[in-house]
């Protein structure tokens, strides 16, 4: 029971860490009141690009900075797309989402062809603390990248939105852009930023998949994680640690489920009905969490002045 | 020594001139007023003047140096500060926060240090306020004064405030003046936006008119009197409307509408309309006097079948409609004014969409529109009820006058035998208003019945035949306009007595 446990915390930081990057960049985006859909996409390629260049480079630090650049790259499309010319979020985003599934199933064929098996390369590997200790050595025993998300990018999150007047300005720019652009700010400027932010962690959620936790790049790789992590940032209601919690509830879920699953019981459900259990559970969350939810006002509302 | 001078701004919208040529001087430490009715270009050339539109052509100077405003940015580092009508305001942020915005350079936002600061600056500028309360959780006074003091803190010496006291209650209204008066001694100069005349004559030092997008002239407020203001601003020496006696005092007088004991419930579920029995008979203006609240918007929600009565029954020239749907309603007579504007029609529709919005049925061929008839037909409405509008023309763009004009225009073209007017002329100016009641006095002439609900007493004085007064959800009286004082409905509308 003591090891069910144990390595059940350590995978749930581990599930958690692409779906909290992802949430972190989603609340980034959303608090400036751009919804960006493209998310889904945007993890999909960051987890092919990083994947490419490291194995074409043999270097996974490449890999990885190359994935957050397309990150920013196609967080800054969203922003032209919504901010600049003002088309409706949901279709740019969604119209992102499917870009980037094709452009990477077409370029994955261009270099890898049609194989069965998938290709692999070797991948990050665990930092190793308190090896003995038979409780905290497993739970412990976590990619860098786990570490960097949960003691540095959500708390720098929290710390930006709140305590930065950078953050002000993302805050008041998601809620009424008006009172941002009356104050002399450039609307733009603010939601490009925060978007290319955004774009960014989504990117390095989708490369932690291919670049620790697998060391391989499959097409299913992503398998939704993207929209999960929207419903998430609804959960944690824009706020980057509640945010955290929510994948971390996810991530928990989906830890158990392969566990259950893994122990063979002998149960009168098919195995499936484990697979759909952290999706059942957001879907919970969101429905309890959701009700008080309060949007960021200017969501989804491009900014003209009239 | 004028502190601004615009001269001879011009701005188009598309074919509409907003501003055509527009001279504009503002003293030092004055207040100015710029009075106009709604369309008449006010707004315009104060946002030109905060950089929020650019001149197409004309020449801004501040302080007696050219200057070119590209947004504002520029306008707050000239010294300029606009509060608009709706706030510029982060509702889910503090007082403290909605000051600073975008006015520190530092990456790091210090809680203590802008709340330290901008408690300091509302005690100079004496417009206390609590800098960590949510602005959410103000008033809408108290937000004004955070308007206000942001425009203050960023050092503006001209405040351009737009329709002021649109929002205020009475009370709020004298603070403000009080506010202005005492910055206006320490040499800030003020732009005062309105079209209320006794506000302007009351407050402000000189006038400047605006009239279709020119100025009519600038005046002291000291020379002129109300009366003289308002024939700047419209064009006309005279006012009001003027009533004709009823048309039929005869005694076979049709009653159109009835409503019979009726009851119902508000959002919350409780009782809010409490046995109300009236009736509104053929040619006839019945007004409905109460302060606010009393049950005037859930009263012409049943009538017009919004809202589901509890109880008795509502007869539309003798048949009962009770229960009906709004669309029923409309085929049986009925014409509703909507109370809200914005609620009333899809603004981001064209007009003629929504002229014939009400009524596609009939503009249905095989289940096609028939877009020449639909047309044709706003055409006609909209030289009709003169609507300075054309078909195409996007509804959000118009004056609140002119959305007026196209929402009496689909409802009146029906000829409808009852009209039920919430609040007909809420937010509108004097050439407006005037319109909307010619309108109404022109149907009653037609024969129409018609249930005018208005918290103006002035208006309902000025319209009505007879005056009932709701309170509480209560008829508490009902009088013969030639009876009606407004002393008398004054005790009614408080519930202090009640009349039957």
């Amino acid at each position: 029971m003591e090891v069910f446990l144990v390595n059940l915390i350590a995978a749930t930081f581990r599930v958690s860490t692409p779906i909290v990057l992802a949430a972190i960049g989603e609340t980034y985006s959303e608090r400036a009141g751009i919804l960006n859909l493209g998310i889904e996409g945007i993890m999909y390629f960051g987890a092919f690009v990083g994947f490419l260049i490291a194995d074409k480079s043999g270097s996974l630090w490449l890999g990885l900075l190359m994935a957050i650049l397309s990150g920013i790259v196609f967080g800054l499309l969203m922003g032209f797309f919504t901010v600049t010319l003002g088309v409706n979020q949901h279709v740019s985003g969604l119209g992102i989402t499917l870009l980037h599934t094709g452009l990477t199933l077409f370029t994955f064929r261009l270099f890898y062809g049609g194989r069965s098996t998938p290709p692999s390369i070797p991948s990050f590997q665990t930092l190793n603390i308190l090896q003995n200790n038979p409780i905290l050595g497993p739970i412990l025993s976590q990619y860098w990248l786990t570490y960097l998300t949960f003691l540095v990018i959500v708390p720098l999150a929290w710390w930006i939105l709140y305590r930065t007047n950078f953050g002000l300005k993302i805050r008041s720019v998601g809620e009424n852009p008006e009172a941002v652009d009356a104050a002399g700010i450039s609307v733009p400027a603010v939601r490009y930023a925060a978007l290319a932010i955004g774009g960014g962690l989504m990117a390095a959620g989708g490369a932690f998949l291919s670049l620790f936790q697998l060391g391989a790049f499959t097409h299913g790789i992503i398998s939704g994680r993207g929209w999960v992590a929207i419903a998430i940032v609804i959960f944690g209601n824009w706020h980057p640690v509640r945010v955290m919690l929510g994948g971390l509830i996810f991530g928990g879920t989906f830890a158990l489920q392969l566990r259950l699953q893994a122990m063979g019981l002998q149960l009168p459900v098919p195995y499936e009905t484990f697979l759909a259990l952290p999706y059942v559970v957001t879907i919970i969350a969101l429905v309890i969490a959701g009700r008080n939810a309060s949007y960021p006002a200017a969501l989804l509302k491009p900014y003209r002045r009239e | 020594m004028f502190i601004v001078e615009m001269q001879s701004i011009t701005k188009r919208f598309g074919d509409l001139i907003a501003n055509d040529h527009v001279n504009f001087e503002l003293q030092k430490g004055e207040v100015h007023a710029l009075l106009g009715e709604n369309g008449a270009g006010k707004t315009t050339l104060m946002r030109i003047l905060y950089g929020l539109y650019h001149p197409d052509s004309g020449v801004i100077k501040v302080k007696e140096q050219p200057v070119v405003i590209h947004s504002p940015k520029d306008a707050i580092h000239l010294g300029i500060g606009m509060v608009t009508q709706h706030f510029a305001l982060v509702p889910p942020l503090t007082v403290a926060e909605n000051v600073v915005l975008g006015y520190q350079n530092s990456f790091v936002l210090d809680q203590n240090q802008i709340e330290e600061s901008v408690t300091e600056a509302a005690r100079r500028f004496g417009l206390e306020i609590n800098p960590k309360a949510i602005v959410r959780h103000l008033s809408v006074g108290q937000r004004q004064r955070v308007e206000i003091l942001k425009a203050l803190y960023r050092n503006a010496e001209i405040l351009i405030l737009d329709e002021p006291t649109a929002v205020l209650i009475p009370q709020e209204v004298e603070a403000l003046f009080e506010t202005l008066n005492r910055l206006k001694q320490e040499g800030l100069s003020v732009i005062f936006i309105s079209h209320k005349l006794h506000e302007v004559t009351q407050i402000t030092d000189r006038v400047t008119v605006l009239r279709d997008g020119k100025v009519v002239g600038t005046v002291n407020t000291a020379d002129v009197t109300q009366k003289e203001l308002a024939a700047m601003m419209v064009g006309r020496e005279t006012f009001g409307v003027t009533r004709s006696k009823a048309t039929s005092e005869t005694a076979a007088q049709k009653p159109m509408l009835e409503l019979i004991n009726l009851c119902a419930n508000d959002d919350k579920n409780l009782p809010v309309l409490k046995n109300i029995s009236l009736t509104v008979f053929e040619g006839e203006i019945l007004g409905i006097a109460g302060v606010g609240g009393n049950g005037q918007k859930e009263l012409a929600e049943t009538i017009c079948g919004v809202r589901q009565p509890t109880a008795g029954s509502i007869r539309v020239d003798g048949r009962d409609v009770t229960g009906k749907s709004p669309s029923e309603l409309t085929q049986s007579g009925l014409g509703r004014i909507p109370e809200d504007r914005h609620e009333g029609m899809v603004v981001h529709l064209s007009v003629t969409d929504n002229l014939v919005l009400e009524h596609l049925d009939e503009f249905t061929r095989n289940g096609v529109l028939d877009h020449k008839a639909i047309r044709q037909y706003a055409s006609e409405l909209i030289q009709k009820f003169q609507i300075k509008a054309k078909p195409n023309d996007i509804t959000r763009t118009l004056s609140g006058g002119n959305m007026q004009k196209v929402l009496l225009a689909r409802v009146l073209a029906r000829q409808p035998k009852v009209i039920i007017a919430p609040q007909p002329t809420r937010g509108l100016d004097i050439g407006a208003t005037d319109y909307v009641r010619q309108q109404l006095l022109e149907q009653r002439q037609r024969g129409a019945a018609i249930l005018l609900i208005s918290e103006d007493l002035d208006e309902i004085l000025a319209l009505s035949d007879r005056i009932a007064v709701i309170y509480e959800g209560e008829i508490v009286g009902t009088l013969p306009a030639a009876e009606a004082t407004p002393e008398r409905l004054g005790l009614l509308m408080s519930g202090a007595v009640k009349e039957h």
